[in-house]
């Protein structure tokens, strides 16, 4: 299977490369630095979170509270930061990182404690943390006038050329790939997603591996809330809207198996990558804006088809060796 | 003699690796109870999956009525007349008695939609022929299980089966259900059906049956009426073999008692359950299926609940709430469904092997490659796994190395108490021989094995003492020297003795 699924990370790789190459065709600043550099900024925000969605989709779970972890810590923090401008803006990530994965943890125990299914504990606070968000607001807008200079230049601030978005991203990506391949940890929530019983029979603790995915999915929620908020200038009740299907797509896109236990980090970056180009190589080809969710909607729908196909062919040569 | 309604001629059913049925044949005569005898694994369940279409055969015919048929799936098995009274697995708990009754063959009206009003009305004419008082809209979840089963022969008798296969219909019924099972079977016979009655109690086949067939090892081994047999040949039949493995020779030395399990009760499931393992012991744990050998080990773990019970480990009581607690007391447990319980599939080898002690082995939490390559080379090679490497995926792996994975996994975290749940079961000859070496060897290194095992030869051919479990009770508890088939066999079948008083725990309420 790894060297399926290797496979299928390489070819996504290469689909992405020859994506890269036909749209600059069209339009040969495309590919310039400055293209590729904004490209990345966009993405950012969905590799991240979408890693959290991985470590849940991992056990054989969704997390669909993520987009409103991320309006409700992005809200939180701009309205700390318009009325008590004087915290230092550099705070505000560990801050949101902590709010997120409060919220987080709230999934968590609803799922260890509760025992609801991931998606259940979710669709019901994604709700509830979106409907926070008015509360806290009134349903009136924080927009950047009300920021503080500091806490608008978090994401944008530049060191070595690269963005301190890209830089926080480079950064979790890192993290997530040790520590699903050399902790541990990482090892138990494999085994826990693709073999329950098994691996309670192993000694591996339920609650544990299920606090753990939920509560950092949604730390990386809240990072990101914040960030989004910044770079954008503004919080209101429909930030980030509909992104946790995207994360969900860009997972799928990247190869995880919605069965669990399957799946890796660099296959999810390449997916969210993915995602990022199509997104932006549509307006550049001056495809109609109404016509963007069609495309990307199909593009969602090819690659969960070719990912069925291979699985299924994959199955088909595994019986193909047993019967020998 | 009454007309025979079906034959079937050679059937052979060979999976990848075992052969479940080989050349069996089987003939069923109307209005005939005929009982299918053997024991656990001897093709019983394969000859009726052959027999409902679930399976297509290897080889060999089924006439019916003197006509070759050839069942592709269920659906033709049902209207060729065949139906099969399972448990659960066909019945739709959240549709309507009525719904359940006719799902398959709902009757229309005129205009071709479903015609509820006189599904209804025959529901209730069947239903009443068959005995059961309730309406035609009550849901299945609110039956009991003998009122399942009674639905089952209403929903055999709506499609006007020729032949009807219960298969374990007791299993979960008191004396008083079981009574009023028969009296339908009676009924049913006497109009001219025939039945294939599948049972694991020798009382019951002796009570209903009118004949009997059986099987070992996939075979046939013999026919006839059940006025001409005792109980005592019937055992032979089932398990009158040579001991044609070969099994590794033991020369046990048992220490000091290691553990011990007192008083393990839980309603339904086992009652008032004692014995203890030494060290160095190979301890047999026998009984049929459903004997409840397996909740018991599992409420050991911690997994199952109990009402009572206590574990002393060395004399010292210990409470084991989770498989975690277990393996750090030294007990290591290696289940008996290694693809759903035993191996993470998409793992490799290696990491399979050192999964249970993950943490153990890292520092600071990290990942020690190092120190997880030693474990796994150690012990993966002890049990000489047939792979390309230990990275490979266990999913590629035949189920034999797939059990070898399994034991270097439990064996590695060094248990002083190993319980074996089937350890053998569905692996081939050759990978027998090694397990049982190996287990042998561990034994003689002084560690101490609970073995479960429904292979009577393995029990027999490993074990220092064979426990034997009737019904939640042990029924029994043997030294090597005084176990044989048919001592051990009598004891798991009730016929120890104590019928009557085994047999009251049936009363304790329904398995669901």
């Amino acid at each position: 299977m790894k060297s399926i699924l290797k496979r299928r990370e390489t070819t996504l790789f290469i689909l992405l490369v020859a994506l890269v190459l036909l749209v600059s065709l069209r339009s040969s600043s495309f590919i310039g630095p400055a293209s590729l550099n904004s490209i990345l900024n966009d993405t950012c925000a969905l590799l991240v979170v979408s890693l959290g969605q991985f470590l849940v989709i991992l056990i054989g779970g969704i997390d669909l509270s993520v987009a409103s972890n991320m309006a409700f810590t992005g809200m939180v923090t701009a309205l700390l930061n318009k009325y008590y401008p004087g915290i230092p803006a550099w705070l505000f990530l560990p801050i949101g990182a902590a709010i997120g994965a409060g919220l987080g943890s709230i999934n968590g125990a609803l799922v260890a404690f509760g025992a609801l299914p991931p998606m259940i504990a979710t669709i019901a606070t994604m709700s509830i943390y979106r409907g926070f968000v008015y509360v806290f607001s009134k349903g009136a807008w924080v927009v950047s006038r009300d920021m503080t200079p500091g806490f608008l230049s978090i994401p944008g601030s530049v060191f070595l050329g690269l963005t301190s978005f890209v830089w926080i991203t480079i950064g979790v990506i890192l993290i997530a790939w040790i520590f699903m391949r050399y902790t541990s940890s990482g090892r138990e929530v494999y085994a826990f997603g693709g073999n329950r019983t098994a691996a309670l029979f192993a000694g591996v603790r339920e609650r544990k591996v299920e606090m753990l995915v939920m509560t950092v999915s949604g730390m990386l929620a809240g990072l990101i809330g914040v960030l989004w908020v910044a770079r954008y200038g503004n919080a209101h009740s429909e930030t980030a809207a509909d992104f946790h299907m995207q994360t969900v797509a860009a997972c799928v896109l990247g190869g995880v198996s919605f069965v669990g236990g399957a799946g890796t980090v660099v296959g999810v970056v390449i997916g969210a990558l993915f995602f990022g180009v199509v997104n932006n190589a549509l307006t550049v080809v001056h495809i109609s804006p109404f016509f963007q969710m069609v495309i990307q909607g199909v593009v969602i729908l090819v690659a969960i088809v070719s990912n069925t196909l291979i699985d299924r062919q994959a199955q088909m040569r595994l019986i193909a060796r047993r019967k020998i | 003699m009454n007309e025979t309604i079906l034959e079937m001629r050679g059937m052979s059913k060979f999976f990848p690796g075992i052969k479940a049925l080989e050349g069996v044949d089987f003939t069923l005569r109307a209005g005939e109870v005929r009982a299918l005898i053997g024991e656990n694994g001897a093709g019983k369940s394969t000859l009726v999956k052959v027999l409902t279409g679930v399976y297509r055969p290897t080889s060999g015919t089924i006439s019916l009525h003197g006509a070759r048929r050839e069942f592709r799936n269920p659906v033709d098995a049902r209207k060729a007349g065949i139906a099969a009274i399972h448990q659960e697995a066909s019945m739709f708990p959240d549709l309507s008695v009525a719904e359940n009754i006719f799902s398959g063959h709902f009757m229309r009206s005129a205009s071709s939609l479903l015609d509820w009003r006189g599904m209804r009305a025959k529901a209730k004419a069947l239903l009443e022929r068959v005995e059961l008082d309730v309406s035609p809209d009550t849901l299945v979840r609110e039956l009991s299980v003998a009122q399942r089963h009674l639905v089952g022969i209403a929903r055999a008798l709506s499609e006007e089966a020729s032949i009807v296969i219960m298969d374990e219909p007791t299993s979960a019924l008191s004396i008083r259900e079981t009574e009023d099972l028969f009296k339908i079977i009676r009924q049913l016979r006497a109009e001219g059906k025939a039945i294939l009655f599948i049972s694991h109690k020798f009382d019951e086949v002796f009570e209903i049956a009118d004949s009997y067939v059986v099987l070992r090892d996939g075979r046939y081994v013999g026919e006839g009426m059940i006025r001409d047999v005792t109980v005592d040949s019937l055992v032979h039949m089932m398990v009158g073999r040579e001991l044609s493995q070969m099994f590794p020779e033991r020369r046990s030395k048992p220490g000091p008692t290691i553990l011990s399990l007192e008083g393990f009760s839980r309603a339904g499931f086992f009652r008032d359950v004692s014995f203890s393992v030494r060290e160095g012991e190979i301890l047999g744990m026998f009984g049929l299926v459903g004997a409840g050998r397996t909740d018991v080990i599992l409420s050991l773990l911690g997994l199952e609940p109990r009402d009572s019970g206590k574990v002393l480990l060395r004399g010292k009581e210990v409470s084991i709430s989770s498989p975690r607690d277990a393996l750090s007391l030294g007990i290591a447990h290696v289940p008996e469904d290694r693809q759903s319980q035993g191996v993470v599939l998409d793992m490799s080898i290696g990491d399979n092997i050192t999964l249970p002690q993950v943490a153990a082995l890292a520092r600071l939490s990290f990942l020690d490659a190092s120190a997880e390559r030693e474990v796994v080379r150690s012990f993966g090679s002890r049990m000489e796994i047939r792979a390309s490497g230990w990275a490979e995926n266990v999913k590629n792996l035949s189920g034999g190395n797939q059990q070898k994975v399994v034991l270097a996994k439990w064996l590695a975290t060094k248990p002083a108490i190993l319980i074996l749940d089937e350890p053998t079961k569905g692996i081939d000859v050759g990978t027998k021989v090694s397990v049982h070496t190996f287990m042998a060897d561990l034994a003689a290194q002084g560690l101490s094995i609970i073995m479960i095992s429904s292979e009577l030869p393995e029990i027999l051919g490993m074990s220092d003492r064979v426990l034997v479990m009737h019904e939640g009770r042990v029924a029994a508890v043997l030294d090597r020297a005084e176990a044989d088939e048919s001592r051990i066999m009598r004891a798991a079948t009730g016929y120890a003795g104590e019928k009557a008083q085994a047999k009251t725990f049936d009363q304790g309420g329904t398995r669901l």
